[in-house]
């Protein structure tokens, strides 16, 4: 399959980016059908499992990390309407798609509507000093009437492709869209990597973290980008609807039961990543959609961890240190 | 305003004491019409432990907020050491702690993290370096929290979790620190104990301001008092304001030194 004329409009400088990822599917395709000689599993046989597999880790990754960061600022229906927007976004790609024959992804015009709703949203925030629930509402049914309509308008044939938005379909993971979902996991944990200490500050205590000169109004953009970009990269499996759930649940249940930050990052990943390699198998044999049991996996384990925590809390009640003594002699020892 | 220089303890030089560490020259703010705060001047040196009182809403946070920078005033100028507050950038000299950070009741994060905050405007991107993790574990030290090092914030009392921002205030190597009535929802025997914490670091030479409701901690505690009610009813001397009718005029007849107003 040459991706060059599938994709007149990505070629040039766009080819040079996304290059290296369509060699890597390439090589993780390789690596995933040497792991089906060996298994003999079935699942592991096709090209479309291997990228919905690669697509799905990276979902695991990216979105309880971003996850973790909103829900302590009690931001997490920010995903939900980010997604409703994404589906706007798929819409524009497919009206231009239909009508100028553009032939561009419509994961990538996703990615930057959502982007504009998600500066949108905050930018609101700033100029009313609260994130509040109505202008969330009023963001997320616009997003998903633009779509509905430009969808309708365009009638015909593009409904039928509608549904893979929806509700997020694994055999339609094509090497276009698996190759912008790494572009985007690359961003997302490059730009977390750097900004890890500003991020953490400000999801803390917003108020010390300006008064300590960050700039908080920054870093929350950032952070709305970067959910826009996780929201969209993971809306191929999980559909608009769903995807939310990612960002949310895994965060929700590692809460239960980690004890420092890192640790409740840690282990949101590796639930997320539980309920996605199980949620893909389960729904690739009993031939359910991925995204339903991905998330009702997901949903089962949040349960568990949250009976784990309360045994915890009951059982491993550890004696309360001794208070040490106020000792302020070398507190400004370091300071000259 | 000479009346307080009286009031500054020894300073320990930890800035040159023509800088002051917080002015405020006729500075007014108000939200739309009505005007929060009016007319404040007031410069608080390096080494100073000032308390500002006054009833609700008679300005307390919002004076707080133009000090820092948080909120730009109307009419007048915000200096934090020298420079006008919101172009501050050196913000770890000053440590900040709220009433109750919000994220504190229940994120998973431990108190050394929190405490290692402190150090974030020392690193910027980067990593934590071992000497700066020795700048935490001794910060732990000092409040007397390093057996609750690893121990998750939300398990701690309203005490030690507001020792526990002491100790990042600290670890920042601040020397300005700013407290927004911190022991609210604290047991009245932490908050002796916070308060003597607050006395040592500050004949340690740290400058202390404390936005504070509770009078009698204040007026024990503290050597000079701002007393607000949308402006300045009195700024002098703990034992000058004790003696003085600025409490009656500012609160109204209600409030006594017991405290109790709240």
């Amino acid at each position: 399959m040459t991706y060059l004329s599938v994709v007149p409009l990505q070629a040039g400088l766009l080819d040079a980016v996304f290059g290296p990822f369509y060699w890597f599917l390439n090589y993780w395709s390789e690596v995933m059908s040497w792991a089906a000689g060996q298994t003999g599993l079935e699942i592991l046989q096709y090209g479309f499992m291997h990228r919905a597999i690669l697509v799905g880790l990276c979902i695991g990754v990216m979105a309880p990390l971003i996850g973790t960061f909103l829900v302590h600022r009690q931001l997490a229906l920010i995903g939900d309407a980010l997604a409703h927007t994404g589906f706007a976004g798929v819409a524009v790609g497919l009206f231009l798609n239909a009508v100028l024959d553009l032939g561009v992804s419509p994961y990538l015009t996703a990615v930057v509507v959502s982007m504009i709703a998600a500066l949108f949203i905050e930018l609101i925030s700033e100029a009313t000093d609260a994130y509040n629930d109505v202008s969330m509402a009023i963001v997320l049914s616009t997003g998903f009437a633009l779509g509905t309509v430009l969808i309708s308008i365009n009638a015909g044939g593009l409904a039928v492709g509608v549904n893979q938005f929806l509700f997020g379909n694994l055999a339609t993971v094509t090497q276009d869209s698996a190759a912008i979902l790494l572009l985007l996991f690359v961003i997302v944990i490059g730009v977390v990597g750097l900004t890890r200490n500003q991020l953490l500050y400000v999801t803390f205590d917003e108020t010390a973290a300006a008064v300590s000169g960050l700039s908080v109004s920054w870093y929350n953009r950032i952070m709305v980008l970067l959910t826009a970009m996780v929201v969209v990269g993971a809306m191929q499996i999980m559909g608009v609807i769903l995807v939310a759930a990612m960002l949310v649940v895994p965060v929700a249940g590692a809460s239960q039961v980690s004890r420092s930050f890192n640790e409740s990052i840690l282990v949101s990943v590796v639930l997320a990543e539980l309920a996605v390699v199980l949620g893909i198998g389960v729904s690739y044999y009993a031939e359910a959609t991925a995204g339903g049991v991905i998330v009702l996996l997901a949903v089962a384990i949040y349960v568990g961890a949250v009976v784990l925590g309360k045994l915890q809390a009951a059982t491993g009640e550890e004696d309360t240190p001794e208070m040490g003594s106020i000792d302020v002699s070398d507190a400004k020892q370091s300071d000259d | 305003m000479r009346t307080h220089t009286s009031a500054t303890p020894t300073s320990s030089g930890t800035a040159s004491s023509t800088v002051s560490a917080i002015e405020l020259s006729d500075v007014d703010f108000g939200y739309t019409s009505s005007p929060v705060v009016e007319e404040i001047s007031l410069r608080i040196d390096p080494g100073e432990y000032v308390a500002v009182v006054g009833p609700n809403g008679s300005g307390k946070s919002t004076l707080m907020q133009l000090m820092l920078g948080l909120l730009r005033p109307d009419e007048g100028v915000a200096r934090l050491f020298g420079e006008p507050s919101h172009q501050f950038d050196d913000g770890e000299r000053i440590g900040y702690v709220a009433q109750h950070a919000s994220a504190s009741k229940e994120m998973p994060i431990t108190v050394r993290e929190v405490v290692k905050m402190g150090r974030f405007p020392h690193v910027g991107f980067g990593r934590l370096s071992s000497e700066d993790w020795d700048i935490v574990d001794r910060a732990l030290d000092t409040v007397g929290m390093a057996a609750f090092a690893n121990r998750r914030v939300t398990q701690l009392s309203g005490g030690q979790r507001q020792r526990a921002f002491i100790a990042r205030a600290l670890a920042s190597e601040a020397d300005l620190l700013v407290l927004d009535e911190p022991t609210v929802g604290v047991d009245m025997e932490s908050v002796e104990a916070f308060y003597n914490l607050l006395d040592s670091l500050n004949s340690n030479g740290i400058t202390v301001l404390l936005i504070e409701h509770d009078l009698g901690a204040v007026t024990e505690h503290a050597d000079r008092v701002i007393c607000l009610n949308r402006e300045i009813y009195f700024d002098g001397s703990a034992n000058e304001f004790v003696e003085s009718d600025a409490l009656a005029r500012a609160f109204g007849t209600t409030a006594n030194l017991l405290g109790g107003s709240r």
